[in-house]
């Protein structure tokens, strides 16, 4: 019994509670409301009376996960100003969808992208290709999901290994999905997000208040042009931490990484000139690949859609739109703040690895307030684990459903099994949890070498080149044909999804921890790598050829295929932009009735 | 409430569809220009004026206070102009079809 309990040594009694309640109030709530409304119908169709207020606050609590919470104060803290491009692009990449796809969509009625690619183009057929990509991009966004939650218990329970962190998390969450609770209710969710704002703003507010406010922690890094400025005196930064420099300006660690990797293959009587002249255009590049990426990617997330058929109508989604930008955008302050003052205050985290490095900045910082005011350290570090948690668990449910939900519904109810009844669906949607589950498990426990934003922003790359470029082009041009959209989908989306597996498998392959072995295979890749920075860029932040790429074949492919625009495209562009008040979409609906049965 | 006439031919004429889209499609163009040009003019400006942009502002250095923090009222002024005339352009293409 007391073997058993031996990983509870060292542990913070506060910090435990905190993250505990969490849990266990996110699984009762999930629970009590998935009561209230029972089926799916239920859940889409109820909803549709939600305020405003409550759906954009919903859909900020679904979208802010643990690269929000904890991995942009991880990446600011390691790589400085290049990261803020991460949190400015998450909140106004809604703009896109706000400006092009929001009312729309909307106005067409559809439950999800796959139902939406099926009633544009009427082809069953389609639907299949476009579920896929709920899981493509599922997958990727679930693993920095499962980091977070390996890092957060690494950090509860010192005396836990990384791996275990993620099985525990993974396991709670996939059987709580998997028996019904945490339908991605809109009141939890909502719940969720003003928890996550409060877990990060009370704590930064208590820390600037006692280390300096974060202008004095930006004033406190010299750069070339201008010396110190501030009264906060921080601690001697370590070897491994970027210089002040670089990590104050423009094109730094982040988006030089591949061109430093080339230079150092060099003579060292080259490096200096090939630095010159490769450095800052190379990086130049990165930057507006990143942005690509993260500004089309929140346009085509599939868990986010699904949401905006919860507003009554067009109008009420434009308004949620603009509110979600509000809630999230205030949110997203918050944590850059935490990687300015972890820089000046924490800087041995830069010579952590995996679980034990920066992404845990947002955890621990709180406890340099327990100098001055004891316990209170503990409580604040409580609070932010609490958010940890909120943040993992809201997101990681959020895509289960959608991937549990596509998979049993589609793959199973659809294509397996047409004639199941409702008891085997019901059997078929928990083993489909399971397996996905326990699949991004597995994957999570690939991952700790990689930070956590970066892998979210490699989700946002292959929305990016397959989604948005799809509801973009299906939204404004009558021309498309299902194969031109299919082919464009699929080539874009396939050309990011292999860029992002093949530098991760390169960067894990450079892990000095168990995982520089499983891929050591891939070794040679940096090799190669370090003899094209180009291509490494092109496949770390594969945006900015795959998303024009994706656009390019639509357009080819459609116009080679005109004679296959649905016979009905009028009506469908009309039922589209028309506003609500001339009740196109009832009209659309009989006729399509009365036309043989869809 | 009164509901225009769904069978009204006008709704259903090409050219209703065509002007109808190309009013959506102008304003959503105009707002995303504002917005791209000044998040894709910033790295320009970091990479032409490095030395500007590292300017001290209250301890930011200039790019770092417009990136981090003044960026994100910048966007909600654009979504809330875009929401604001695309309402007024709804009502406006209802009431021409009552009329």
């Amino acid at each position: 019994m007391i073997s058993a309990l031996a990983f509870l040594n060292g542990v913070d009694p506060w910090i435990f509670a905190f993250s505990f309640i969490t849990v266990v109030v996110t699984i009762g709530m999930g629970f009590w409301s998935a009561k209230q409304s029972r089926t799916a119908s239920d859940f889409f169709v109820a909803g549709r009376s939600v305020s405003v207020g409550w759906n954009a606050s919903a859909i900020s609590g679904e979208y802010l996960s643990a690269a929000s919470f904890m991995g942009v104060a991880g990446m600011v803290m390691s790589s400085g100003y290049d990261a803020l491009w991460y949190p400015v692009c998450y909140a106004c990449g809604y703009l896109f969808l706000l400006l092009f796809i929001a009312g729309p969509l909307r106005r067409f009625g559809a439950y999800t992208i796959p139902d939406f690619a099926e009633g544009r183009y009427d082809s069953p057929l389609f639907r299949k290709i476009a579920v896929c990509f709920v899981l493509f991009i599922g997958f990727f966004y679930t693993m920095p999901q499962m980091k977070g939650a390996g890092v957060t218990l690494a950090y509860i329970f010192p005396g836990m290994p990384y791996w275990a962190g993620v099985v525990l998390v993974g396991a709670v969450i996939t059987l709580n999905v998997a028996l019904g609770g945490m339908k991605g209710i809109t009141l939890v969710q909502a719940f969720q997000y003003w928890m996550k704002m409060f877990a990060i703003s009370v704590p930064v507010f208590v820390l600037m208040s006692v280390l300096g406010f974060y202008n004095g922690h930006i004033g406190a890094n010299a750069t070339k042009e201008t010396p110190a400025a501030s009264a906060v005196v921080r601690k001697p930064l370590v070897e491994k931490a970027p210089k002040d420099e670089v990590w104050t300006a423009p094109f730094g660690p982040l988006t030089t990484k591949a061109v430093n990797a080339a230079a150092a293959a060099l003579p060292a009587d080259q490096r200096a000139a090939y630095l010159a002249e490769h450095q800052r255009p190379y990086s130049l590049l990165y930057t507006y690949s990143l942005i690509m990426a993260l500004v089309c990617g929140t346009a085509g997330l599939p868990h986010i859609l699904v949401r905006f058929y919860t507003n009554p109508d067009g109008v009420a989604a434009k308004r949620t739109t603009m509110w979600v930008m509000i809630l999230i955008g205030v949110f997203y302050v918050f944590p850059p703040v935490f990687g300015a003052i972890g820089r000046n205050f924490m800087p041995e985290l830069y010579s952590g690895i995996g679980a034990k490095g920066t992404d845990k900045v947002v955890l621990e910082l709180p406890t340099l307030v327990a100098a001055r005011y004891g316990v209170l350290g503990s409580i604040l570090s409580g609070i932010t684990c609490a958010g940890a948690f909120a943040a993992f668990m809201s997101t990681f449910s959020g895509l289960l459903v959608s991937m549990t939900g596509a998979l049993a519904h589609d793959v199973y109810g659809r294509m397996l099994r047409p004639q199941s009844n409702p008891q085997e669906r019901l059997v078929a949607f928990r083993f489909a949890a399971v397996l996905i589950g326990g699949v991004a498990i597995g994957l999570g426990c690939f991952v700790e070498p990689l930070e956590i934003n970066f892998m979210v922003g490699q989700a946002f790359a292959i929305a990016a080149a397959s989604y948005f470029p799809l509801l973009f082009m299906s939204v404004w041009w009558r021309g498309m044909t299902m194969k031109g959209a299919a082919t464009g989908m699929l080539t874009g989306g396939l050309c990011a999804l292999v860029a992002a597996a093949l530098t991760n498998f390169a960067t894990l392959a450079l892990d000095k921890g168990p995982m520089g072995k499983v891929f050591a295979g891939f070794k040679g890749l940096n090799d190669f790598f370090a003899a094209h920075p180009l291509l490494r860029i092109l496949c770390e932040q594969p945006a900015i050829w795959t998303v024009p790429l994706a656009i390019a074949l639509m357009v080819v492919i459609s116009k080679a295929t005109a004679a296959a625009v649905p016979g009905d495209i009028r009506m469908k562009m009309l039922v589209l932009h028309a506003p609500e008040q001339f009740g196109l979409k009832q009209e659309y609906i009989q006729e399509h009735q009365a036309g043989g049965g869809h | 409430m009164a509901t225009p006439n769904p069978h009204d031919d006008r709704v259903h004429s090409e050219e209703f569809l065509h002007t109808l889209m190309r009013r959506q499609l102008k304003l959503s163009i105009a707002c995303a220009a504002t917005f791209l040009v000044a998040l894709l003019g910033l790295p320009l400006l970091n990479y032409y004026a490095p030395a500007l942009m590292a300017t001290r502002v209250a301890g930011f250095t200039l790019s770092w206070l417009i990136l981090g923090v003044l960026f994100f009222p910048f966007v909600w002024i654009i979504s809330w102009r875009f929401i604001k005339r695309s309402i007024a352009l709804e009502q406006d293409e209802v009431n021409s079809v009552k009329r």
